[in-house]
Order: structure tokens, then C-alpha cells, then sequence
């Protein structure tokens, strides 16, 4: 377990923080992202909770800019992300993406599918690449399954892939989209599990998720957004245990299983 | 009397191979099979086509072919490219480049390229480089049709997750979208060289030295010089299903390869 604490150090060292001010994101007329502000300080966790189509997704994809919000600054460590000067590639190896559908590449095995940026992009030799993504992947518990390709990997091994993938390049944030939505009941738990770990380490994480026994025992802040605006927002015990806004209050009365989480408690 | 759906379909089956059978009779009968064995299958005066026709036609065919090819391939990558370009300029280039390769005739491409290019230009091309140039562009044409189709069938989120690692839009392209969309495309590609494989017959247009013949001109020229009928083009056509038959199982093979997976 070392090699994990020695990566908690370094994480913990070169954690990167963000900053949205006044983000604004439409579609045509359908605004999206009706001026949001959040921060996101290094080695903290915030998770994004809200109904589908409140806009933390597209929030989420705004920050490494796989959408260009429409107005507002994003600051992601030392990057103003919204400079149209910015290199965005060179921002983009410092934040990790984890997505709903996994996104692997499908003609690449997983020791590949954790290399190839490595050295395309950081130009790292293939042997120390290797090195790096075999590391991550016993981090993920699939050391055992690195030569096997996407599709004889059930989801929630395919999503520790691509979460091993993104670590492989050494990230200082990761955001993770709905990283459990379209897994099997029986792999979520092995999913977040390596989330939780990952936070221990010290990890920036910007979290959407559904799981709301997740966002509260690993998250150090929630958010809770509708309609393009955040509603509420603090620490994780008290937003989703006692919701101050009614707007928040609905939602989770929807979301949470009585039978499964106490509110109360 | 009332038949089962079993009986019914039985019975139809019956007439169907009935009027096949008859349909076969008949054309036999009706056939002059005399003539036909002087003019068509008049295998015993076609010696003297071997083994040139081997040698140099089928040689020949495949070296056009696979000239037309390369071009036609890096012409129309180049050409998916642009037409997937968010730079306007590129997409009209590239669609009205297809749309006209396309809608004329390969043999006017030939003549163009075989007579009238060199002589608005005052060169003198060979007869490689006019095939090399007229199957390449027309062939650039369809290809182009091709990858761009694979291109978009590779999902989006494979472009946003290389994009995500920090890879420049070329970089993702070339190490992740273009090796799938190359899977994707590997049986329509397969069917486009069989395509090329008969057009470059089409070379019979311009004037060729002995050495320069392929296989539709050997039969051509046997024609003219065996007293054999349409027997040698019979040959030739033999030699053409020789190639395409086999690329023909490569694409049903690439196909259902592709079915199982993606790898």
C-alpha cells in the first residue's frame, strides 16, 4: 500500500483547483446554464446532484471544455480556461474525464487504452508508460485483466478501465459524469469503491452522480442545481440530510429510497 | 379440401421449382447450341492466348488496379476529411469534387486524362500514370463516400475521450476515429476495389503497347486475331471472376468479423 500513500502525497501536492464565474451555456434559445458560479479547492470532492436536465452535465463538460460556455471565466489550476489563448490540450492532460458510457477504445486493450496518450501525448517511453498504466490498473483492482479488450469487460470493469486511464496521465483533477448510470446494479459498488479511495488520496473530484449515499459519506461539499441555476449548495450531511430549499427537498424525497437511506438519521 | 398453412406453402414451393425447371428447359431448346460452340465455347483455338494473357494481362490488371487504388484511397481520406471540415471551403471542395467524379462516366475520366489533359498541357504521360490518375480520381470519389460514412459511425464519445486525454483533434483522429472507422469500412472498401478491378479494363481507350495490355484488351485482341468467336473474351471474364471472387468472400469475411466485434 506504499505505492498508494506515495500517490496520495503527490496528488495531494499537485492537486488542482477550479473556478466558474457567471457561466452561461445555451442551445438556441434553450439556456442551459443560467450564470453559475462554483469553486472547487484543491483535494476537495463536490458532488453535482440534480434532475436530468438541470444542466450539471453540461456544467461538468463546460470545465475541460468539451462544451464552450457562451459567457463566464472557468479557471482550472493555473489555466484560465476560457482564454481563447489557452493551449486546451495542454489544460485538458491535467484533468481526467470519466464518462457515462465509458468511452474505451474499443480497438485497444486496456494496458493500451491506458497508454496510448501517454505517449502520443506526454511522449512518455513506452516501457515507462507501461509501467504507469499497470500501476494504475492494479489501483483500479484489474491488473489481472490488462490484455483484455473492452468488450469481453463487463461495465463496471470497463469504467475502473477508463478511470485507470485517466489516472495513467497523472491528472491534478478528475470529473467524473454519471460514472455509474449505466452500470448493473451488482458493479456499481466496485466503481465507487475506487472513487472512494481516489478521494481518500486527496484527489480534486467534480462529481455528477445519482448515488446519494455516495455524494454523502465521500463528497466534502453538494450542490444541488435545477433549471440551470444552483439552488443549494454546502456540506454533504446537511444539504442532502436537511435540504433548506424546497426545490432540494422535492428532489431528494424523489431520489432517495426511504427503504434504503433513513433521511432522518 | 381447406389446406394447412404447412400444406400451402408446400405446394407453393412445388410450382415455384416447377416453372424454374421449365423456365431452363426451355432456354436450352431455344438455344443454337451449334453457333454457340464455334463463336463462345470454342475452347480449342484459344491456345495461343497463353500464357501472355496470364503473364502480362492479369499482371497488368492487378497493377492498374492496385495504382488506382492507392491514389483512390489517399484521395478520398483526404476528401472524407474535408467534407466532415468545419472550414466551408473544404466541404464544398470536397462535395463538389465528389458529386462530379461521381455523376460522369469513368471512360469520359480516361479520355480526359488519356488525350486531353496531355494535350492542353503539352505532356506526354505513359500509359501507367494516365490509369494511376483516372481510376485514382474517380475511385477517390467513391472511397470518399465510404470512409466519411465510417467516419460518423465511429460514436462521438471516442473523439470527446481521446479529446479529453489531452490529444490535439489530428492526434485523435489518426490514433483513435480513423483506425475504427478503417474497421467499419474494411467490407465496403473490399467491394470498391472489385469496382476498380473491371474499370480498369477501360483502358482500352488509349492506344497500349503489347507489354501495357490487360486482360480486357488480350480478349479484345483475340477477337480480332484467333477465329475463335467471343470465345477469348470468355477468358478474360474468367480471369476477372478469378480476382473478384476471391475479394468477394474477403468482404463477407471482414463482415462478419466486424458483426462480432470491434476489435
Amino acid at each position: 500500500m506504499n505505492d498508494v500513500e506515495n500517490n496520495a502525497r503527490n496528488t495531494a501536492v499537485h492537486a488542482a483547483g477550479v473556478s466558474l464565474k457567471d457561466l452561461r451555456k445555451s442551445y438556441g434559445s434553450n439556456e442551459v446554464l443560467k450564470g453559475i458560479s462554483l469553486e472547487v479547492s484543491p483535494g476537495e470532492v463536490v458532488c453535482l446532484i440534480g434532475p436530468s436536465g438541470s444542466g450539471k452535465s453540461t456544467l461538468l463538460r463546460c470545465v475541460n471544455l468539451l462544451e464552450q460556455p457562451n459567457e463566464g471565466t472557468i479557471h482550472v489550476g493555473g489555466f484560465e480556461a476560457t482564454n481563447p489563448d489557452v493551449d486546451i490540450d495542454k489544460m485538458r492532460r491535467k484533468v481526467g474525464m470519466v464518462f457515462q458510457q465509458f468511452n474505451l477504445f474499443p480497438h485497444l486493450n486496456a494496458q493500451q487504452n491506458c497508454t496510448i496518450a501517454q505517449t502520443k501525448v506526454l511522449k512518455r517511453p513506452q516501457a515507462e508508460a507501461d509501467k504507469v498504466a499497470r500501476a494504475n490498473l492494479e489501483r483500479v483492482g484489474l491488473g489481472h485483466l490488462a490484455d483484455r479488450f473492452p468488450d469481453q469487460l463487463s461495465g463496471g470493469q470497463q469504467q475502473r478501465v477508463a478511470i485507470a486511464r485517466a489516472l495513467s496521465m497523472d491528472p491534478e483533477l478528475m470529473l467524473f459524469d454519471e460514472p455509474t448510470s449505466a452500470l448493473d446494479p451488482e458493479t456499481v459498488g466496485d466503481v465507487l469503491s475506487v472513487m472512494r479511495n481516489l478521494a481518500k488520496e486527496g484527489m480534486t473530484m467534480l462529481v455528477v452522480t445519482h448515488e446519494m449515499g455516495f455524494a454523502r459519506e465521500v463528497a466534502d461539499r453538494v450542490v444541488f442545481m435545477d433549471g440551470g441555476v444552483v439552488v443549494e449548495e454546502g456540506v454533504a450531511e446537511q444539504v442532502i440530510s436537511a435540504p433548506k430549499q424546497s426545490r432540494t427537498k422535492e428532489f431528494l424525497k424523489r431520489v432517495l429510497d426511504p427503504t434504503h437511506i433513513d433521511i432522518s438519521k | 379440401m381447406a389446406m394447412t398453412a404447412r400444406q400451402r406453402a408446400k405446394v407453393s414451393l412445388y410450382v415455384q421449382a416447377g416453372i424454374f425447371v421449365v423456365a431452363v428447359a426451355a432456354l436450352i431448346l431455344a438455344t443454337d447450341w451449334k453457333t454457340i460452340g464455334n463463336s463462345v465455347f470454342n475452347f480449342a483455338k484459344i491456345g495461343p492466348m497463353f500464357p501472355d494473357i496470364f503473364l502480362i494481362g492479369l499482371k497488368n490488371t492487378l497493377i492498374y488496379t492496385a495504382l488506382g487504388f492507392i491514389v483512390g484511397l489517399s484521395g478520398g481520406l483526404l476528401l472524407a476529411l474535408m467534407k466532415l471540415s468545419s472550414f466551408p471551403l473544404y466541404r464544398w471542395i470536397a462535395t463538389g469534387y465528389i458529386e462530379f467524379f461521381r455523376g460522369i462516366p469513368a471512360l469520359l475520366v480516361f479520355i480526359a486524362f488519356g488525350y486531353g489533359v496531355p494535350l492542353a498541357f503539352g505532356v506526354q504521360w505513359n500509359v501507367t500514370i494516365v490509369v494511376m490518375i483516372s481510376l485514382g480520381m474517380v475511385a477517390a470519389a467513391y472511397i470518399a463516400e465510404t470512409l466519411r460514412a465510417g467516419l460518423q459511425a465511429v460514436p462521438k464519445g471516442q473523439l470527446e475521450a481521446a479529446r479529453s486525454l489531452g490529444m490535439p483533434q489530428w492526434r485523435a483522429m489518426v490514433s483513435i476515429v480513423i483506425p475504427q472507422a478503417f474497421r467499419i469500412v474494411l467490407p465496403p472498401l473490399t467491394n470498391e476495389v472489385i469496382l476498380l478491378t473491371k474499370d480498369s479494363s477501360l483502358i482500352y481507350v488509349l492506344g497500349l503497347t503489347a507489354s501495357q495490355y490487360e486482360l480486357t484488351k488480350f480478349g479484345r485482341d483475340g477477337i480480332s486475331s484467333l477465329g475463335a468467336g467471343l470465345t477469348p473474351l470468355l477468358v478474360a471474364g474468367a480471369f476477372y471472376l478469378v480476382i473478384t471472387i476471391p475479394l468477394s468472400l474477403l468482404a463477407r469475411k471482414f463482415e462478419s468479423r466486424s458483426a462480432r466485434t470491434k476489435r
